[in-house]
C-alpha cells in the first residue's frame, strides 16, 4: 500500500497516468457503442471489459482502492461474463445494418448535445474542492463506514440481491405464464 | 496540467454522453444494456471524484451500493431479454412493436 501511494502520488508520474487511463476509457468506450470495424455484440462486450478494467485505474489515482478492486471483480468479472453467456446462449448474429432514420438520428445528436453541454455547464461554474486531498478509500476505512453509519441500507441491498436472486429463476423457468 | 477535479469530471461527462448515444443509436437490445452500463459507471466516477475531493468517504459508500444495485439490475435484464427473445426469436428493437399506438 505505501508503495502505491508513493508512486501514484508521484505528481507528474499521477498525472500521466491520469491522462492514458482517460483516454483508454473514452477510447474504448467510443469503441463500444459505435464500432467501425464491428456490429457484433462480442466486440462491444470486449471493449466494456477494456473500459471497466482503465476505469478501475482511475479509481486508484483517486485513492479508491477498494473500489477498484470491487470494479475489476464485480464488473470485470461477474456482470461481464454474464453478458457473454447470454449473447452465447441468444446465437446472436450481426446487428444488420437497418436504415436510419432521419429524424430519430438529429433527435438523438440533439438531446446527447443538451444533456452534456447542460453538465459543461454546470462544471463552468463548479468550485475545484480541496487543493490536497488526503482521503483514503482503503478497505478498513470504507467497512467501518459501512457498518456503523450505513448499517441498514447495506441490510436493504442484501434483501434486494436476494429479490433479484428469486426475480431471475422465476424469469428464466421454461413456461412463462 | 495537474489532473484536478474538472479533469476527472471531464471524463465522466464524455462517457455519460457516450452511453446515453449508444442507448439512442444502437439497435441490439445487449448493446443498449452495456451502454446503460456505461451511465452507471460514469456516475460512479463522479462520485468518487466528489468524494476524493471533498475529503469525504460518503460517495464511496454510495458507489458501493450503486454497484451492488448494477448487478442485481443486470442479472434481472438479463433474464427479461433472455425470456423476451424465447418469445420473439429476436433481440431487435425495431421487431418489439407491439406497444406502438
Amino acid at each position: 500500500m505505501e508503495q502505491i501511494n508513493n508512486l501514484v502520488s508521484g505528481g507528474a508520474v499521477e498525472d500521466v497516468l491520469f491522462y492514458v487511463f482517460a483516454a483508454l476509457t473514452l477510447l474504448c468506450a467510443i469503441l463500444v457503442v459505435a464500432n467501425p470495424f464491428s456490429r457484433s455484440p462480442v466486440t462491444s462486450a470486449m471493449f466494456l471489459v477494456l473500459t471497466i478494467i482503465s476505469m478501475s485505474g482511475l479509481f486508484v489515482l483517486l485513492h479508491a482502492f477498494f473500489l477498484a478492486a470491487v470494479q475489476i471483480l464485480v464488473y470485470a468479472g461477474a456482470v461481464m461474463v454474464l453478458f457473454l453467456f447470454v449473447i452465447m446462449l441468444l446465437d446472436l448474429k450481426e446487428e444488420q445494418r437497418r436504415k436510419i432514420k432521419f429524424f430519430g438520428f438529429v433527435a438523438g445528436i440533439i438531446a446527447v448535445g443538451g444533456i452534456v453541454s447542460s453538465f459543461f455547464k454546470a462544471l463552468s461554474t463548479a468550485k475545484g474542492g480541496v487543493d490536497e486531498p488526503k482521503l483514503e478509500g482503503d478497505t478498513f476505512a470504507l467497512g467501518k463506514l459501512l457498518f456503523t453509519q450505513y448499517t441498514l441500507p447495506f441490510e436493504v441491498v442484501s434483501v434486494l440481491l436476494l429479490v433479484a436472486m428469486v426475480g431471475v429463476i422465476l424469469l428464466s423457468k421454461k413456461k412463462l405464464e | 496540467m495537474h489532473a484536478g477535479l474538472h479533469h476527472y469530471l471531464f471524463v465522466s461527462f464524455m462517457l455519460f454522453g457516450l452511453g446515453l448515444l449508444g442507448v439512442i443509436m444502437r439497435r441490439n437490445l445487449l448493446v443498449i444494456y452495456m451502454s446503460l452500463e456505461l451511465m452507471l459507471n460514469a456516475a460512479n466516477l463522479v462520485l468518487v471524484s466528489f468524494s476524493r475531493f471533498n475529503n469525504k468517504l460518503d460517495g464511496q459508500v454510495l458507489v458501493f451500493f450503486i454497484i451492488t444495485v448494477a448487478a442485481a439490475e443486470v442479472a434481472v435484464g438479463l433474464a427479461l431479454i433472455v425470456a423476451l427473445y424465447r418469445k420473439r426469436q429476436s433481440a431487435h428493437v425495431e421487431d418489439l412493436t407491439s406497444m406502438k399506438l
